[in-house]
């Protein structure tokens, strides 16, 4: 009786819809501490929130939502025998991957620049409000860019096991959870989006 | 009832040679039964360090003032007790050893449903564990937090609390991907005719607390990241200085922290539910209540963290919800002992080890609930808070409870995992003289605590001298009965009589198969066509 | 052991809640802007929810899954909400 490696489709993809509920709750956490502070402090909320720039975050958030996009048709692709269509659309979310961080990069280095950034003196200088805005910006989109460059790197990854046939039409499952980790990183960002670039009021 | 005549020694089972040579066959195999003796002498090992560091803290009570050690020393002898007992022992405990052993076989599968992530698992727990101990000797030295870690002292410490949250970091991590891993088996690698409601009762603990392991063990991920953080690059979320507050920290703590004890308890509750049944020779009385239950345990648990936090200076209104919650969760705690009562009324008993060990799980852990109730009350929580009677409290339910379980679960399973029996008669005097010491040593401290002593106290005022002797005396007795029962075991279970492959007339799956298990459980896929506890259809009976 | 697979969805489904999701975050932008007082943060998150269901059911194919994974999901959201709830039991009435 053979059936060591036994390929369960739906076993695979429920465990790795197990991992995202963790990565849920880890960024939950600090949800929880948004929501918290919030309630505690609104109006530094908004004074600080006006810092921020909503075009880095919308660009974003487009970027994002467009990586989410190529990548779930890359599955698509695959399954209909669409290699390399596959192969770019995954490519193509990699390199949204990139120009997000490179977003980030100027969005980070600008407020760095300006003394805006954890234990800095400008930062003490601040009301206690804005003081918790920045500190919960920072960490907040910090791990989440942490996941962004895992995400790439997972993705890129999968385009090697494309590559060497490892996955394809008949196994495609490496692809589907690869993807699904992806899109969990645009999850996040469409509520990090809204709740620090647009407290406006 | 039959019990199986030893069987021709033929191979080893799963002890024969692994994929590669010597421990490379261990260290690197995805084999369940062998990652999960690779957790039990890893845990083991734990157990035994964080039960010399207890038998420490005790010398250093023996009187008021310095004994053995200076006060900043028995700060981190404390922390250490407690970090290792948590995280390195029972955490993973009855899961990670005898989840992985035990469980494949009884739901009729061949490994869990992630092979490799298991074997990751293993290496994130060495891994912790060894940072963990470097902890101890690089940057400031060894924490002095108490394993609570609590703000402001934890951010502030010279003590290496940065590498020991990220030890602590890499150990949830493990105890995730075991929780993730065995929900995904337990759903779809269920042999033919295995039923949810013939899954076998140590299996439906597991599910439940695999549960908790998955949705609240990322809290204190984050949550010691943020400790880290707070540290290395100066955050404040938890600093008052900075806008921030320390009361948040301990909530966002103990949202893990407290569903975490129902991580320690269930799987022992598993354990007490498989034995009982076997013990009795009767089906388990309300197999169905005890399933509801185990699962409302796990929600229930969820609700109530901040009853750690009634004097941290949070709103009234908090106290009195979280008071009135933390009710709740006893309903169903409370309905499993009379299930395993029920079980054992009428029933033909036979009084050996697993079953000894198992009795003394539900009376310790009842006693250990009751003091729960009085922690749970505001009003008397204010009066007890931070003494002793809280040490004795969770000592009675983590240690008489979970505990007992885990040895429960050793004399149990063991027997069936290498294929040899320990002297039944010395695993009894053992249980007797762990009994004997553990109420000694942990009635005092409740004792002690009511009068007022705190915990964490390096020193004490004399009138508490006398109940901190009798402590000690009975830390003494436990270490002995503790010796005397892992030398019998380890004795009995390498160099004993071959045990058979059913030794304790089980109905489970894991009794149908020669003991040691071949390294593939089953010759072929099992059909299941009775209940787990069904021994007349087993024939058994 | 053989599993039926769900459809091959079509890419002009994932283009067209793509567009949706563009839409959506027009519109987050813009309500933004107006002072609705504390309603606002409710109206963010209201519209997050919705793109996020979008990309749950459609992206990450969840519409197409067991029940199951639906539930699970619910529970681990619900438990994330109680954690938030249960909290705020402090921080409002400190």
């Amino acid at each position: 009786m053979s059936g060591h490696l036994h390929k369960d489709y739906t076993g695979a993809k429920f465990g790795m819809w197990l991992f995202l509920f963790t990565e849920v709750l880890l960024f939950g956490g600090l949800f929880i501490l948004y929501a918290v502070y919030l309630a505690r402090y609104p109006k530094e909320f908004v004074s600080a929130g006006k810092e921020l720039n909503v075009w880095f975050g919308g660009g974003n958030t487009l970027v994002l939502l467009t990586s989410s996009l190529f990548v779930a048709m890359s599955i698509t692709a695959l399954r209909r025998g669409a290699t390399a269509l596959c192969l770019g659309l995954l490519g193509g979310t990699v390199g949204c991957a990139a120009l997000f961080m490179v977003n980030k990069f100027f969005e980070w280095s600008a407020k760095i620049g300006h003394g805006i950034y954890p234990g800095s003196a400008h930062l003490k200088e601040m009301a206690p409000g804005e003081m918790v805005f920045f500190n919960i910006y920072y960490l907040t989109t910090g791990l989440h860019g942490i996941h962004v460059v895992i995400g790439a790197i997972v993705l890129t990854w999968t385009m090697v096991f494309i590559r060497t046939g490892r996955v394809h039409a008949g196994d495609w499952v490496i692809l589907e959870n690869a993807g699904l980790y992806w899109h969990l990183v645009d999850l996040i960002w469409i509520f990090i989006f809204p709740l620090y670039y647009l407290i406006l009021h | 009832m039959s019990r199986d005549l030893p069987p021709a020694a033929t191979g080893r089972g799963f002890f024969d040679e692994g994929r590669y040579p010597g421990i490379f066959g261990w260290i690197f195999s995805t084999d369940h039964k062998r990652i999960g003796l690779l957790y039990l002498w890893s845990i083991g090992t734990a157990f035994c360090v964080g039960a010399i560091l207890g038998l420490l803290l005790r010398l250093e009570l023996w009187a008021p003032g310095r004994t053995i050690m200076d006060a900043q020393t028995y700060n981190a002898a404390f922390t250490l007790h407690g970090v290792i007992m948590i995280f390195l022992f029972i955490i993973p405990g009855i899961p990670a050893a005898f989840g992985n052993l035990v469980m494949p076989i009884q739901i009729g599968a061949r490994d869990v449903a992630f092979p490799r992530l298991n074997l990751l698992s293993w290496w994130l727990y060495i891994s912790g564990a060894a940072l963990a101990v470097t902890a101890l000797f690089t940057g400031g030295g060894p924490p002095d937090t108490g394993w609570t870690f609590y703000v402001p002292f934890s951010t502030h410490t010279s003590t290496n609390v940065s590498l020991a949250t990220v030890a602590v970091f890499l150990l949830g991590f493990s105890s995730i991907l075991t929780g993730l891993n065995f929900i995904t088996t337990i759903h779809r690698l269920r042999a033919e005719g295995m039923t949810w409601m013939r899954i076998p009762l140590f299996t439906w603990s597991l599910y439940a607390t695999a549960w908790i392991q998955v949705l609240a063990t990322p809290v204190l991920g984050i949550t010691v990241a943020l400790v880290f953080a707070e540290r290395v690059i100066g955050t404040g979320l938890f600093d008052p200085a900075q806008g921030g507050d320390p009361i948040m920290f301990q909530h966002l703590f103990w949202i893990y922290s407290h569903p975490a004890v129902y991580i320690m308890v269930l799987p022992g509750m598993g354990v007490v539910s498989d034995i009982i049944p076997v013990f009795s020779r009767k089906p388990a009385f309300g197999y169905k209540a005890i399933v509801v239950s185990s699962l409302a345990i796990a929600f229930a648990g969820s609700l109530v963290w901040a009853h750690h936090m009634y004097t941290s200076g949070m709103s009234d209104t908090a106290v009195m919800v979280f008071s009135f919650l933390t009710f709740i969760v006893a309903i169903p705690s409370a309905i499993k002992v009379f299930n395993w009562l029920a079980t054992m009324y009428q029933g033909s008993i036979l009084l050996d080890p697993p079953l000894l060990f198992a009795l003394s799980f539900i009376l310790l852990f009842t006693i250990g609930g009751l003091t729960g109730l009085v922690l749970g009350s505001a009003a008397t929580d204010i009066h007890v808070h931070d003494t002793y009677f809280v040490v004795g409290h969770f000592h009675f339910v983590m240690f008489g409870g979970t505990g007992m379980a885990f040895f429960a679960a050793m004399h149990y399973w063991l027997p069936k995992i290498y294929g040899r029996m320990y002297d039944k008669i010395v695993a009894t005097v053992a249980w007797g003289v762990i009994f004997v010491g553990f109420c000694v040593l942990y009635l005092s401290m409740k004792v002690v605590g009511l009068m007022g002593m705190p915990r964490r106290y390096w020193d004490y005022v004399p009138e508490f001298t006398g109940l901190n002797q009798l402590a000690t005396i009975g830390s003494w007795i436990l270490a002995i009965g503790l010796v005397l029962m892992f030398v019998n075991l380890i004795r009995g279970l390498f160099w004993g009589p071959p045990a058979g492959d059913n030794p304790w007339g089980g109905a489970t799956l894991e009794w149908q198969i020669p003991s040691p298990p071949p390294a593939e459980n089953f010759d072929s896929d099992p059909v299941v066509t009775h209940g787990p506890y069904d021994f007349k259809k087993a024939g058994i009976l | 052991m053989t599993e039926v697979h769900a459809h091959i969805v079509p890419y002009r489904t994932f283009i067209l809640v793509w567009v949706a999701l563009l839409i959506l975050t027009g519109a987050t932008v813009t309500v933004a802007q107006y002072h609705f007082g504390a309603l606002n943060i409710w109206i963010a998150l209201g519209i997050a929810t919705l793109k996020s269901s979008l990309v749950i059911a459609v992206f990450m194919h969840l519409k197409d899954e067991q029940p199951l994974f639906k539930l699970a999901l619910l529970s681990a959201l619900a438990i994330l909400a109680i954690f938030i709830g249960l909290t705020f039991f402090d921080v409002l009435y400190r």
